[in-house]
């Protein structure tokens, strides 16, 4: 059997007590949402938690609401029940199919929407067990050493692998963050890092308490492509997402789109710039956001399937979104 | 590390347990209540082999801290049946010879069981979605699919069969009465 390792567990009622929990215990603590991120990652020793506190009975982190026109996540909602969602998808299809393409039918049922987007990035070198990882002197995420994906430099090039955390920031999404003594919003894209390690900029005891959409209208089409080996458990080795709202004659009066899983965070590319004021299906604006997704994603050899393939389908999956969303 | 005391409810019966809260329901299942139908794979998610309904849903018991579900309803392949009082999907299985070396067969029951409790009359595609977190590394799927469907068929035959008999009873009744 590969256990866990042991750890002192608290199970608090209220959002209060727990960040009061992580206030005291600092970095010695972690949170337990639906678990199926933190708990291979604790059999593999990736962590080694003093405290767990587990949040399952914090009913206020629960349930998916209408308030001020915006949807409310909670973000224990699980992902099956953001894929099933109604509002969800007729609002923001997007995020539903995210959701519904994470992981498996059992693992959808577990895990949650917040979980998936503090998922810790992940490496081929990284998500490996301890004796594994030890037998070529770990690397730069585990137990410090070098980096085994780029042995010369300094910084750590482990995979955002979120599916959720690109369609949230293409749609404007915010998150509200709370600490024992304070409260702040932030949008979704300001959440992330460009540093495998350090890869969430949040404030130590901060947690996340609710993920609010933007109001109903703020785009009229939404679009979420996955590229993966398997139809099914796999992580993404790619993901795109896209929102747009059209002006009057059918040109694009806003557009956002974002890629996932091709370096440390989701990156934002520029499509406002090229589009605005012109069709969705325009050829030069196409070709130019291509080679500006191209020139943004930096996926190495730390995934499934070749990196010189995953930077070709950027280019390929970019020019797709954009069919989708105006479909 | 401080032991805790749990009641769980487990196919019907509320079991008390002392456990470390760093153990799995999977362990607890296998190791503290004897309950070794449940099968453990990977152990880090991606299997599928250790599938328990946990309040009616397929969740896997490797990544499961047990302190997290008390209280909860569980229910594992041990609750479906026996030699003796098989599930008729444990009887398909075995039909069609659904299980080869069949460690993955009380994962892939238990999915199959979520499906038709909540979908009684499943397409071939709602059936793959279903057992799609579940593997099967002699790669029988075929045989799994059809078991899953002639039993979402038997059990729609015999809907229609009850609801047959239902009525021809009350006509009956009708006409003893007139």
């Amino acid at each position: 059997m590969l256990r866990l390792p042991e750890f002192e567990y608290a199970a608090p009622t209220t959002v209060a007590e727990a960040t009061r929990l992580l206030h005291e215990r600092g970095t010695k603590a972690m949170l337990l949402a639906g678990g199926t991120d933190l708990i291979p990652n604790l059999k593999r020793r990736q962590f080694r938690p003093e405290l767990v506190v587990a949040l399952h009975k914090v009913e206020a982190l629960r349930g998916i609401q209408e308030r001020s026109g915006r949807l409310v996540i909670g973000p224990l909602a699980t992902l099956a029940e953001v894929a099933a969602h109604p509002a969800i998808r007729s609002q923001y299809p997007a995020l539903a199919n995210a959701a519904a393409m994470i992981g498996t039918p059992q693992l959808r049922n577990q895990g949650t929407l917040g979980g998936n987007l503090f998922l810790n990035t992940r490496c081929s070198f990284y998500n490996q067990l301890e004796e594994w990882r030890n037998s070529d002197g770990s690397c730069l995420k585990a137990e410090g050493g070098k980096c085994q994906v780029a042995p010369g430099g300094k910084r750590c090039w482990a995979v955002s692998s979120s599916d959720t955390a690109p369609v949230l920031a293409a749609l404007g999404a915010e998150l509200r963050l709370v600490r024992h003594d304070d409260e702040r919003m932030v949008p979704v894209a300001a959440l992330y890092r460009d540093d495998g390690i350090n890869y969430l900029a949040v404030q130590p005891g901060e947690m996340l308490t609710e993920v609010l959409l933007p109001v109903a209208g703020t785009w009229d089409r939404t679009a979420f492509l996955k590229l993966r080996r398997r139809g099914t458990f796999d992580f993404p080795i790619l993901n795109v997402a896209g929102a747009v709202k059209f002006g009057a004659g059918n040109v694009v009066e806003r557009i956002s789109v974002m890629l996932g899983a091709v370096g440390s965070t989701p990156m934002a590319i520029d499509a406002q710039k090229l589009f605005a004021g012109k069709p969705l299906d325009n050829a030069a604006a196409t070709a130019a956001l291509q080679t500006q997704a191209g020139k943004r994603a930096t996926p190495l050899p730390n995934t499934d399937a070749s990196h010189v393939w995953r930077k070709r389908m950027v280019r390929v999956y970019t020019a797709r979104i954009l069919k989708e969303l105006a479909t | 590390m401080k032991h805790m005391a749990l009641t769980l409810r487990v196919n019907g019966q509320d079991r008390q347990i002392l456990v470390s809260p760093s153990k799995t329901l999977l362990e607890v299942l296998r190791e503290d209540l004897n309950l070794t139908g449940t099968k453990h794979g990977c152990e880090l998610g991606e299997c599928g082999a250790c599938t328990v309904l946990v309040s009616g849903k397929p969740l896997l018991a490797c990544l499961v801290p047990v302190a997290q579900i008390d209280g909860a309803e569980i229910t594992t392949i041990e609750a479906l049946g026996g030699p003796s009082n098989p599930d008729p999907l444990q009887v398909e299985w075995a039909r069609l010879g659904a299980a080869q070396c069949g460690y993955c067969t009380p994962g892939f029951v238990m999915s199959a069981k979520a499906l038709l409790d909540g979908n009684p009359n499943p397409t071939r595609d709602e059936i793959k979605e279903a057992i799609s977190g579940n593997l099967c590394r002699c790669t029988g799927y075929h045989k799994i699919v059809e078991a899953i469907e002639n039993v979402a068929q038997q059990q729609q035959v015999s809907k229609v069969i009850n609801a047959v008999t239902i009525a021809s009873r009350q006509t009956t009744a009708v006409e003893v009465r007139d």
